[in-house]
């Protein structure tokens, strides 16, 4: 019954060992954290405390305390905001059905060439979206390579256009945001126990019950982040509305208008209540969004 | 072949078809597509050093500007790069915030990156936090937000006042990085030098920086990137004072000068290279 008695080990092991409370980490975090809270967090507030205030850029604004700000916002700009919400659904919908087979095929059958493959899909960050933007400008004019060809041919009508169309900004956005939406997707297929749709194989399953059953689900907490990754820019995107709508009536995005209060209007206070009205929708859209997709496991991943 | 998995050679496997090898032509479908996709991807890269090389037409004592049709080849751009005051100031100035705001967020980032993967503190969870919110928070939310403040405060927006949301928006994407390669190091490695006799800032400085220094220069390289492309941070904080994409985008209204592709042109095979060249070094390291 008698237990042999515990030596006291932290009496004999070495003082510097032992954890120490020490102010290291506060040291080596405050610096960057300062940072994040004045220029992250208290704008943030100073954004909140202008959206209820009144007044002009001329004559500057007072805190009123104007609720009616964020009401009048949405219903002067309910329509851009339902337009952004659809074209983030449309690009973020397009750019899953692109990137997933090309995510598929190079997590499986990339084989030695995946970094290669990788390079080739990051190749074209090293060019500023904007001027990427206004490249497909140049493709898409009227009487640019594409259409230009196609009308001399004869394929299509002189009058036909792309540029200023809601379906140009959608495939600019979609440009803009698919490789976004491929590298989670990479990321969750590439994790994916080749095994298992061997297993599966064995068990008589067809290719498309192999894919269906075992790789589409294993590969749900990439879809899940790349359904984030890409909505919520596509969403908050003005870009592509300015120079591939080129301001066309109907192709204007909630962006837009933000960006036009604030830096055309000055109207700061409507500007900055749109911002939070936004950002809003965005933060229900996202908590929805995993609510109904559910698990931790899909968070976790 | 173990006993357990050798079959008995009699039975024969029902629907032994669906093991058969894809019909022949299916086999190529999504490799074209892959194919194809990298074609589409980089398809406006084409265009921009095409059209680089394009000649102009006309232009009554105005500035050149690309003409969306073909007009024959000409490398005249590439000799006049720098003909637009304006166009090389603001380039200048992307140059300028990237390298100082990637400065200030490496180091930054490097600090919070090794409290977060080496220390339990308090406030670790909102530090967390906070890092997540401001990678996830849309751009035109976080510009809004700085603008909003610096109208608040009655600053002039300008030099500082970028170079100030730049460095914010990178330190997030450092520390990400920079942790990622702390976690992964082994601590037993720094002990083993202070078994040794090392002090804990001579084993800091001769063991745990060397191993660190892959992921900070990671985090550089990203900071530097992030800062050369942004835009609608830029937008909302630069005031009077141009980079290089807001330029660009304000002169989409009156039409692009060839400088512009030309520049991009330089830019992007610099950089194109210079991955490559670091992706070779690291992969011969091993």
């Amino acid at each position: 019954m008698e237990r042999p008695v515990q030596p006291d080990l932290h009496l004999i092991a070495p003082k510097e060992r032992r954890p120490r409370r020490s102010s290291a980490p506060y040291l080596l975090s405050s610096p960057a954290l300062l940072w994040l809270l004045l220029l992250f967090v208290i704008p943030m507030f100073a954004m909140a405390s202008l959206s209820l205030q009144e007044g002009t850029s001329l004559e500057g604004f007072r805190q009123t305390f104007r609720f009616a700000n964020y009401t009048d916002a949405i219903a002067e700009n309910g329509d851009f905001l339902l337009r952004s919400l659809r074209n983030g659904a449309i690009v973020t919908i397009a750019a899953l059905l692109i990137a997933y087979p090309v995510a598929y095929w190079i997590a499986f059958y990339g084989g030695r060439f995946k970094s290669v493959f990788l390079f080739l899909l990051l190749l074209p960050f090293f060019i500023s979206f904007v001027i990427r933007t206004v490249a497909w400008s140049f493709i898409l004019s009227d009487d640019g390579i594409i259409l230009g060809t196609l009308k001399s041919i004869g394929i299509l009508p002189e009058t036909y256009h792309v540029l200023g169309t809601t379906f140009a900004v959608i495939a600019g956005i979609t440009y803009n945001l698919v490789p976004f939406t491929i590298l989670p997707l990479y990321v969750s297929l590439e994790q994916i126990d080749h095994r298992l749709v061997e297993a599966a194989k064995d068990l008589y399953s067809s290719r498309r019950q192999a894919f269906l059953k075992v790789v589409l689900p294993l590969s749900m907490p990439g879809v899940f982040a790349a359904v984030l990754l890409t909505s919520i820019p596509a969403i908050g995107d003005y870009v592509n509305a300015a120079v591939l709508g080129n301001f066309a009536p109907g192709t204007a995005m909630i962006g837009n208008v933000i960006q036009t209060e604030f830096l055309r209007n000055r109207d700061y206070p409507e500007g900055a209540a749109l911002a939070f009205v936004l950002m809003g929708v965005m933060v229900v859209g996202a908590v929805i969004y995993a609510k109904l997709l559910g698990t931790e496991r899909i968070t976790e991943g | 072949m173990s006993a357990v998995t050798t079959r008995p050679p009699d039975v024969r496997l029902p629907e032994a078809v669906a093991r058969t090898p894809r019909k022949r032509w299916t086999r190529f479908i999504l490799p074209t597509y892959v194919t194809a996709f990298i074609l589409y991807l980089s398809f406006p890269i084409f265009i921009i050093i095409l059209f680089s090389f394009n000649q102009t037409r006309g232009g009554f004592g105005t500035s050149p500007r690309v003409k969306t049709t073909w007009l024959g080849f000409t490398t005249e751009w590439y000799g006049r790069l720098f003909d637009l005051p304006d166009l090389t100031a603001s380039l200048e100035h992307s140059l300028v915030v990237g390298v100082l705001s990637a400065l200030a967020a490496t180091a930054l980032g490097t600090l919070l990156g090794l409290a977060l993967a080496r220390h339990r503190f308090r406030g670790r969870g909102s530090a967390d936090f906070v890092i997540f919110l401001s990678i996830s928070a849309p751009e035109i939310v976080l510009g809004a937000a700085l603008a909003s403040f610096f109208v608040a405060l009655g600053v002039s927006r300008g030099f500082g006042t970028l170079f100030l949301s730049h460095t914010l928006f990178s330190i997030a994407f450092v520390t990400v990085t920079v942790r990622a390669r702390a976690s992964g190091l082994d601590r037993s490695l720094e002990a083993a030098a202070m078994d040794l006799g090392a002090t804990p800032a001579t084993a800091f400085l001769k063991v745990t920086l060397p191993l660190l220094a892959p992921g900070i220069l990671a985090g550089f390289l990203l900071a530097f990137a992030l800062s050369m492309d942004d835009f609608v941070i830029s937008q909302f904080t630069q005031g009077p004072f141009q980079m290089f994409p807001t330029w660009v985008f304000g002169s989409t209204r009156v039409g692009i000068p060839p400088h512009v592709f030309a520049f991009a042109t330089i830019i992007f095979v610099t950089g194109a290279t210079l991955a490559l060249m670091l992706a070779l070094m690291s992969r011969r390291r091993g």
